[in-house]
């Protein structure tokens, strides 16, 4: 039983870090956006304030993927291993 | 005019009724630090953990509570509206007073953000984005007093989420319902559940997109808060006294993540809910098919950059 419990949770945290992978996308994608956004502000230095706004705005959306992954992380790691100890221990029980 | 261009500042009720105000932006924020203090329970360890439950009860469907999101959420309600009350306690048409400019202020940017990013038909709205995005800014920078920021707990974004689904709904339907019902199976109908999701989904990332970014802040700073005793704490031992028990790595660092992650992070999310909150209600409007069901019944017609005669 300890040891089922303990293979779960370790494979509960393995989950968490591979959904963790997510984050790649965002990342990437931000920082393609920030180049952009500096290649524009060097052609032209009066769109500043424009392009900084709109930026901003980009990034926070750009980020929703990598939150989504992060919001299953914390599940995983909080939430899951509750619930799911109760269901092992209903299924060895009988 | 027979309006004074100062209001009464000395007077003896101008002060009572300020007292009062300032009370009211308070004293909630102080109800709400004591019920904290009072039933945090003693915990061992990294401390993460989501809303303290104040009160729970039986109700048919599921347990019924009464938790710290609920309680704090109010109080910032409560201390939102002394502040609003605040500001403009003391009007004159020539602003007498500080306090009326930055109200004034505060209202013309509104007004600006919401006729630039919705257009003039919906320049009734500005209260309501204002309102909205009030309380989801304050609600995040209730975190510095040490309080849990409601936002914090995904039931109470997606209240919101969910309000902003039914009035992006109501201007759905505002073409009738068969047009809207048919506008799901376009271009083709094998496109239905694809839409259908893409309708679900609004709220979904909205509410998830705000407690995600005020979530991972908390547990993150959390994170670093523990691991920085666990640290000074074996790094620090061989201090005299009280000073090697004391977690004095802890000073400075998290303040300096706070900046980003409770301040800079929860204003940014309070503005970006807002924004698209505009963006979905005004996109969601079929002007062409609601002008046809206004000709029908002799109504003049409407446009996104005129208010509805």
């Amino acid at each position: 039983m300890e040891l089922a419990i303990g293979i779960m949770l370790g494979l509960l945290g393995l989950g968490a870090g591979i959904a963790m992978i997510a984050g790649i996308g965002p990342g990437i994608g931000e920082g393609e956006a920030v180049a952009k956004a500096c290649e524009a502000i060097g052609r032209q230095p009066e769109s500043k304030s424009a392009v900084t706004s709109t930026l901003i705005m980009g990034c926070a959306i750009a980020e929703t993927t990598g939150l989504y992954a992060l919001i299953v992380a914390i599940l995983l790691i909080f939430v899951a291993p509750g619930s799911f100890t109760a269901i092992l221990k209903e299924a060895v029980g009988k | 005019m027979t309006e004074k261009a100062t209001p009464d500042v000395k007077s003896s009720r101008f002060k009572l009724v300020d007292g009062l105000l300032i009370a009211m932006m308070v004293l909630p924020i102080l109800a709400c630090m004591v019920l904290k203090i009072v039933f945090t329970p003693k915990a061992e360890g990294v401390p993460i953990s989501g809303a303290l439950v104040f009160w729970q009860t039986d109700a048919p469907l599921m347990p019924l509570y009464i938790s710290e999101s609920q309680v704090n959420s109010w109080a910032v309600i409560i201390s939102v509206l002394g502040l609003c009350l605040y500001l403009t306690h003391g009007l004159t048409p020539r602003a007498g007073l500080k306090r009326q400019l930055a109200a004034e202020w505060i209202v013309e940017q509104c007004e600006k953000l919401v006729n630039g990013n919705m257009g003039g038909f919906f320049s009734e709205w500005a209260p309501f984005i204002a309102a909205i995005m009030g309380l989801s800014a304050f609600s995040s920078l209730i975190c510095l007093l040490g309080l849990f920021s409601p936002t914090g707990d995904v039931n109470v974004t997606f209240g919101w989420a969910i309000l902003v689904f039914f009035l992006i709904m109501y201007y759905k339907f505002r073409g009738g319902f068969w047009n809207y019902f048919i506008g799901l199976f376009k271009p083709i109908p094998l496109f239905a559940p694809m839409n259908l999701i893409g309708e679900i989904s609004t709220p979904v990332s909205m509410a998830f997109r705000h407690y995600g970014n005020v979530l991972s802040g908390s547990v993150i700073a959390a994170l670093i808060g523990s691991a920085l005793t666990g640290l000074s704490k074996s790094l620090l031992s061989w201090l005299p006294g009280v000073l090697s028990d004391m977690p004095l790595l802890r000073v400075g660092l998290p303040a300096v993540l706070s900046i980003y992650f409770d301040v800079f992070s929860g204003l940014m999310q309070a503005f970006i809910f807002a924004i698209l909150t505009m963006l979905n209600i005004a996109e969601a409007v079929p002007w062409d098919d609601w002008n046809v069901r206004r000709k029908k019944r002799k109504l003049p017609e409407v446009n996104r950059e005129n208010p509805a005669a």
